[in-house]
């Protein structure tokens, strides 16, 4: 049977995206749909692949229910808490720590029952009254030495939460103390929430914090041919363990990730890697920038997100070795997974072809899905990142254009100079003028907009609002968000994947992480479970051209 | 009891979550109201994951987003522009607005900023009224989610409660509920409790259906349900108030504003958890309503007292941990003492100086007392305590579980957060049936735990 084009495929032909931007900007005061018409862009892809400048890292508007989270939540939530022998103190009162508490289902695998896991913790200094008014210095410094006495940790980090900042107490003076007094590793970030204008400012923080206390302190060179990081992968639903499950059969050695299924050892060590790859390069480029200035390690962007992706992806980096072994191993292990992927890929494209998809979430995640989505011949009308910067968005190609606002310049830029004795290029020059003219490309990141059709709507942090007005123009059969969004969205009857913690589900990267999204997939958008829901336009069609706040 | 072993300075594993979550939870059962948030936008978005993975229901939190530019120069501006796109956008027929540590740091003055707004829309002009905004404050860094609940009804009390002629009722044919934070369906079942004595029931909050709402066929952006704001206005025209929660007695809440101002008798109560306490709301029932409890409410008791009696051979003896808010430790060991569970630890994050005593109270003449009971506790101190006391079960929220995995004994959920489990919002534990539904689910919890022990197969209990 050949596949059926969906209704609201047909349907949305005849939207006209540039009328619906203009109708979404006029909700607005004038002033703030001036600002979100900058952040709302039908995209339009050149012959060259450019595409029209977009609004993002901006200010969130107050009170239009955002999507975003702080700074805090970058740097402990994201980027270190998937580390397991951490010791992660939140220094502040203690709803931060509380509501970051695992609550990202990242997974992790001590390599021994005796291994420390600290991720099933939630450590605080529970800040009280009389600590905003005398200071919270002394606590966090009895916190520290408590933690040392109670767990041994090798490392502690030390989280800032907004009002310490506003008090005055100074995390990093008190870590170097204690470091001094307890003879291991404690460091400190200034994290607090109202920093920046989303968690990516957190992620720089935590990227600054790590690479200045922890990377390069354990120059042991493990053994292994072909040796790599892979950076801004979290570990989510399992994800971590499946690359690591690929790398291993194909021959790689993975020196550290940052951060999925981590741990401080890896990361002190991550220096001697070969090659930097990166996957979400919104939360984790700046590690692998100044690792290349430091140690002379160049960095690839990555993708396993995607069947498709994940071969391309094994494939670059085998040719980033030149080893014809290293080739030819990755090949045929590409020809072994693709047999079962392929088979369940066009049974299921069978039945979601033409289906439409939207995707806002992330600062990588709204474009690396795109492709498992487009290898079941769904298409993605509508996206947008939640935290993202231009590059993310246009590619690296704007990164000189990039204005910087007070927002950003508060965000410390670290200073890297050539390591005077570790420092060694990975690759001669003429090694990499040999790469290159194959085609090989260092620091490529085109960003999402390139990869997506004309036509389609580019929004950056969305607001409420804006996601009722797309979803009912569009009537996507699937939206993919996040938890907060999850059951608004659900409540119109239209099936809504979680992607920052997978609902229930995962791993979704590699090979058989995209048939596990496949299926899942298949399930959602096919489940006669909606059946029981219809949409308002379903039952009453008139409803897509007037709307109950009109 | 027993010695405290060492106080740790640290927090390890809370017990407690931050104050303005309680607030927006208050302000989210009252109808047509958004609650907002005036501090940085993590804070909203924080809250609204938590509560939302809990009722898996949307629950939208608005924030004044404010940044380093205005931690050091003040945020009212924002709070100013995000009231405005609150009610542009949501049509909210009330804002609900929670400080937070932030704000509270810097020393924003909040009913300042709200006066300036509502005088700024006024001189606009263009018929723009702003709906009621009520304003409690809520620093994180002093009490728990629950005292941010009692601060927010409190705030709601005292700021739409205000008119004197309005108390002209001399039927005063209903009465106000102060339920506190129990789940949606406790709270259905209290209404109905109430309307079977012939009551009206005005119920401050009630989250019973905007956090626990059926499938619709038009989403609506803030959901149906939650207490009218006209009914709280005439709150102070009530027959008479209950007010749950022992370790309110004595403090400053709604019930006592609307005591002090309308004259309106109040009855603070314990939950009503357990055949006593569920029998001293039914007593003051009948006293407020003159009439006697209903036959189909006593059809319950009397079935609890009889299952009661069939649990005692599997219960007898069992040693319990509770945990969570303390008005709920409270009721559950109230409850728990009277099916013959020792709880031998008692224990919460909040410190209202009131747990011990109010637990003393309430299991006064069993001979199974509490054993330990900790306010202030965290996770850590709570396993700590757990040495030497070799409890066969614990009480509580879905935090415990670390703990419940390390002794190998079951975990019986109650509280907030649940959510590594289905059917929070919709789980019974109040009245006499609640109470019915929770015992089952602590029987099962043992004999489950009884069989899954032993080698054999039984599948006769």
């Amino acid at each position: 049977m050949a596949p059926s084009k969906t209704n609201s495929a047909i349907e949305n032909e005849s939207i006209d995206p540039n009328e619906l931007k203009a109708e979404l900007v006029a909700k607005y005061p004038t002033k703030v749909g001036r600002k979100r018409a900058k952040q709302i862009v039908v995209n339009k892809v050149g012959e060259c692949g450019e595409v029209p400048e977009i609004g993002a890292n901006a200010r969130t508007i107050p009170g239009i229910i955002t999507q975003r989270g702080c700074s805090y939540a970058g740097c402990k939530g994201v980027v270190l808490g998937p580390t397991r022998d951490i010791v992660n103190l939140t220094h502040g009162p203690i709803g931060c720590g509380f509501y970051s508490w695992l609550t990202r289902r990242n997974q992790t695998r001590p390599d021994g029952p005796e291994d420390a896991n600290f991720m099933t913790y939630c450590f605080s200094t529970d800040l009280q009254d009389e600590d905003i008014v005398f200071g919270g210095e002394k606590k966090l410094r009895q916190a520290i030495r408590e933690i040392y006495e109670n767990f041994k940790p090798k490392a502690i980090g030390i989280f800032s939460t907004c009002p310490v900042g506003l008090i005055g107490d100074d995390v990093h003076a008190v870590a170097r103390e204690m470091k001094e007094e307890l003879g291991i590793n404690i460091f400190g970030f200034s994290c607090e929430g109202y920093k920046g204008v989303s968690q990516s400012a957190g992620h720089h923080i935590a990227n600054n914090g790590l690479f200045t206390h922890v990377v390069g302190l354990d120059d042991t060179v493990r053994e292994g041919k072909f040796k790599i990081n892979l950076l801004g992968e979290y570990n989510i639903g399992g994800d971590a363990f499946e690359l690591e499950r690929i790398f291993d059969e194909a021959g790689i050695t993975l020196v550290a990730t940052f951060s999925g299924n981590s741990s401080y050892d890896q990361f002190a060590n991550s220096h001697t890697a070969d090659l930097n790859t990166i996957m979400c390069h919104r939360s984790i480029n700046y590690v692998a920038e100044m690792m290349e200035k430091k140690f002379g390690i160049p960095w690839i962007k990555v993708n396993f997100i995607g069947a498709g992706s994940t071969a391309k992806s094994l494939r670059k980096i085998a040719n980033y070795f030149e080893d014809e072994e290293l080739i030819e191993r990755v090949e045929k292990l590409i020809g072994e997974e693709m047999v079962e992927v392929e088979k369940v890929r066009l049974e299921i494209k069978s039945r979601c072809e033409g289906k439409l998809a939207m995707l806002f979430v992330g600062g990588s995640r709204a474009h690396h899905y795109q492709d498992l989505f487009s290898e079941i011949g769904m298409k993605t009308v509508a996206a947008g990142y939640e935290f993202a910067h231009r590059d993310d968005y246009e590619g690296r190609g704007v990164l000189p254009d990039i204005k910087i606002d007070a927002d950003s310049r508060n965000i410390e830029e670290l200073e890297v100079e050539a390591d005077p004795e570790r420092y060694s290029p990975r690759k001669s020059e003429e090694a990499l003028e040999r790469l290159e003219a194959k085609g090989f490309r260092f620091k490529d990141y085109d960003g999402m907009m390139p990869e997506m059709e004309s036509g389609t709507m580019i929004i950056d942090d969305i607001s409420q609002y804006e996601t009722e007005k797309m979803i009912e123009v569009y009537k996507p059969d699937i939206f993919c968000a996040g938890i907060k969004e999850k059951f608004a969205i659900q409540k119109k009857g239209i099936p809504m994947k979680q992607l920052h913690s997978y609902d229930s589900g995962g791993p979704y990267a590699g090979f058989k992480g995209a048939i596990n999204f496949w299926r899942e997939i298949d399930r959602m958008v096919n489940s006669k479970v909606w059946g029981y829901m219809k949409a308002p336009w379903q039952k009453a069609p008139e409803l897509t051209a007037t709307y109950a706040w009109e | 009891m027993k010695m405290k072993r060492v106080d740790y300075v640290s927090t390890t594993n809370a017990c407690k979550l931050c104050k303005p979550l309680g607030a927006c939870l208050a302000f989210r059962g009252i109808e047509g109201a958004a609650p907002m948030l005036h501090g940085s936008q993590g804070c909203a978005t924080y809250m609204r994951r938590y509560i939302i993975s809990h009722f898996r229901e949307p629950m939208d939190i608005a924030s004044s987003s404010l940044g380093e530019k205005h931690a050091v120069y003040g945020g009212g501006q924002n709070l100013k522009q995000g009231l405005k796109n609150v009610m542009n956008k949501f049509g909210a027929g009330l804002i609900g607005v929670a400080t937070t540590c932030l704000t509270e740091t810097i020393g924003d003055d909040v009913p300042m900023i709200i006066r300036e707004f509502r005088k700024e829309m006024e001189e606009a002009g263009g018929g723009v009224k702003p709906p009621p905004l009520v304003y409690v404050s809520t620093p994180s860094y002093s009490g728990t989610h629950m005292e941010g609940f009692h601060a927010a009804v409190r705030a709601v009390a005292d700021q739409l409660c205000t008119d004197n002629c309005l108390c002209a009722d001399p039927e005063r044919k209903f009465v106000n509920l102060l339920p506190g934070f129990l789940s949606p369906a406790d709270l259905r079942h209290l209404k109905e409790i109430v309307d079977d004595f012939g009551l009206g029931c005005v119920m401050l909050p009630d989250i019973s259906d905007t956090l626990d709402g059926p499938a619709l066929e038009d989403y609506e952006k803030i959901p149906a349900g939650g207490t009218p704001i006209s009914e709280i206005r005439r709150m102070g025209s009530g027959g008479a108030t209950f007010e749950f929660g022992h370790t309110l007695e004595g403090s400053l809440t709604a019930g006592m504003i609307l005591r002090e101002r309308f004259g309106v008798t109040l009855h603070q109560l314990g939950i009503p958890i357990g055949l006593r306490e569920t029998e001293a709301f039914f007593k003051r029932l009948e006293q407020v309503s003159g009439i006697p409890t209903p036959e189909k409410h006593e059809l319950e008791k009397g079935r609890l007292v009889d299952s009661y009696v069939d649990a005692h051979k599997y219960l007898f003896g069992k040693r319990a941990v509770v945990y969570g808010e303390e008005d709920l430790v409270i009721a559950l060991t109230a409850f728990l003492v009277e099916i013959g569970i020792k709880p031998v630890l008692c224990a919460s994050g909040g410190r209202s100086g009131r747990l011990a005593s109010c637990i003393k109270r309430v299991t006064d003449g069993f001979s199974e007392t509490a054993q330990v009971v900790e306010e202030g506790a965290d996770f850590y101190k709570i396993e700590e305590l757990c040495e030497g006391l070799a409890p066969d079960l614990l009480v509580g929220h879905s935090k415990g579980y670390r703990l419940s995995k390390k002794l190998g004994v079951p975990l019986v959920r109650v509280g907030f957060p649940i959510h590594d489990r289905f059917g929070a919002q919709r789980t019974l534990h109040a009245g006499y049936r609640g109470t019915q539904m929770l015992l089952d689910r602590i029987v099962n919890a043992v004999l489950e735990k009884a069989q899954e022990d032993s080698p054999i197969g039984y599948g006769y209990l």
